[in-house]
């Protein structure tokens, strides 16, 4: 079976080290944090100037001035430090967060990822996410395997506008653990129940298949 | 105003000079810590083809996109703009302009413009469309395309203290990109929630410095909430 949104993020969130500074992504990504491994702690970085994101306020507590990357009322964690957006992407840039997890439209072979622009389509804009590709080592994409339609999303070449050159390493679908490198598609785990063989058929680019593919654990 | 004190007394002083054809730095994130009043002036003053740089456009309604109801902004410069219909329906027609740029680079286009560098190498864009037709030299072996500064005729903040001489404290995460925002505006205009005499703010304590404040006004705030999220008591 694929795996669901949240075991998704319960696999990412294996990823985790004691003392990382996290930053978490829109969609799947947020999700990560309800899986903090026990006995391990981590800080979120959210890049509108919060590092040290707690939960949602209550009712009595929510408070306008106090909001993350998502534009949703968050409140601060004890230990918490709150700074300007130029300090936020120093952060970022610099290479401090030691933990980048993201959503993508597309990843090819090469380690290219396309998440923010479909053209004619969706105008959004990339927000923080260029930054947080070029300035961050230890990159997760999380993404479904294939499209709704049943199109591959992990590319020989990305067909959508890049979001970052060369910048992604791993990569966790509904279907399985992959590793970039060399140019290749390198699979590492499959989702429980999920056969080798269909993760083959649902990756376009060129995928290298061991002889023996462990089961995710969580 | 006299000395250094920078307080004004109306919102129509406040933007006096700005003038079709401007470039307007914004602060705020999505609609927390924006300088609602100031926009709301620009509105009423009707300016046209306005150059306005600013992380976001509001939402319909409310923030910056007031100013697109009588497309009165000819282009945005922003990271993120997908809260507002308006505005993809005037950048789809081809009546508004869109320049989209990394959030990063955006604060640090701010920043630089403020602090006197005209330009910075990052590596953020490289080999993206933000990249396309700028500069590429590497260092330690990595690409890293050259970024211009941005500097405003006018800089619009918002931030919750200020003395009378402009020295200003920020609250949470309402500081976003007002701090580089003020820095980088030829006029600078900041509004408040209270002014207080000098002295009363610990110096140790200030986030913007009053030397970048050259026009200081006490307002009220709706502060809008885009997105409500709470949790029931007891739930972490």
């Amino acid at each position: 079976m694929a795996l669901t949104r949240e075991q998704l993020a319960k696999r990412v969130a294996r990823e985790l080290q004691d003392g990382y500074y996290v930053n978490l992504g829109i969609g799947i990504p947020t999700l990560v944090a309800n899986y903090v491994p026990k006995g391990i702690e981590v800080m979120l970085q959210s890049e509108n100037g919060l590092l040290g994101m707690g939960p949602f306020p209550t009712e009595e507590t929510v408070d306008a001035d106090m909001i993350n990357a998502g534009k949703q009322t968050v409140t601060a964690a004890t230990g918490a430090s709150i700074f300007s957006s130029a300090e936020s992407f120093a952060m970022i840039r610099g290479g401090h967060v030691d933990l980048t997890v993201l959503g993508a439209f597309e990843v090819d072979v090469e380690g290219n990822i396309a998440s923010y622009l479909i053209p004619g389509k969706l105008i959004k804009g990339m927000g923080g996410a260029m930054d947080l590709v070029a300035g961050a080592d230890n990159i997760i994409v999380t993404m479904t395997h294939a499209s709704k339609d049943g199109e591959s999303k992990l590319l020989t070449k990305c067909s959508l506008p890049l979001t970052g050159a060369a910048c992604i390493k791993k990569v966790v679908t509904d279907l399985a653990f992959i590793e970039i490198a060399d140019g290749k598609f390198w699979l590492r785990e499959r989702a429980p129940g999920v056969s080798v063989e269909e993760i083959v058929a649902k990756t376009a680019g060129e995928l290298v298949v061991p002889d023996h593919v462990p089961e995710m654990q969580f | 105003m006299s000395g250094f004190d920078k307080v004004v007394n109306s919102y129509e002083e406040a933007m006096a000079g700005l003038e079709d054809g401007m470039t307007i730095i914004a602060g705020g994130f999505g609609l927390c810590g924006i300088p609602e009043n100031l926009i709301n002036e620009i509105k009423r003053k009707g300016t046209k083809n306005l150059t306005v740089v600013s992380n976001n456009a509001g939402v319909d309604g409310f923030g910056l996109g007031v100013l697109l109801e009588d497309q009165q902004i000819k282009k945005m410069v922003s990271s993120y703009v997908g809260e507002n219909k308006l505005l993809m329906e005037q950048l789809l027609d081809g009546r508004l302009e869109v320049e989209l740029t990394p959030q990063g680079t955006l604060a640090e286009k701010m920043r630089a413009g403020g602090a006197g560098i005209p330009a910075f190498f990052t590596a953020t864009g490289y080999g993206t469309e933000v990249g396309k037709g700028k500069e590429v030299r590497e260092y330690d072996g990595r690409p890293y395309i050259l970024e211009e500064s941005i500097k405003g005729d006018f800089a619009i903040v918002k931030a919750w203290k200020a003395d009378r001489y402009g020295n200003a404290i920020y609250r949470h995460t309402a500081m976003n990109f007002n701090p580089m925002a003020a820095t980088a505006g030829k006029i600078t205009v900041m509004e408040v929630e209270e002014i207080v005499e000098p002295g009363e703010l610990d110096p140790s304590q200030i986030h913007t410095p009053g030397i970048y404040v050259h026009r200081l006004i006490k307002g009220t705030f709706e502060k809008r909430i885009e997105q409500r999220t709470v949790r029931t008591e007891g739930e972490a």
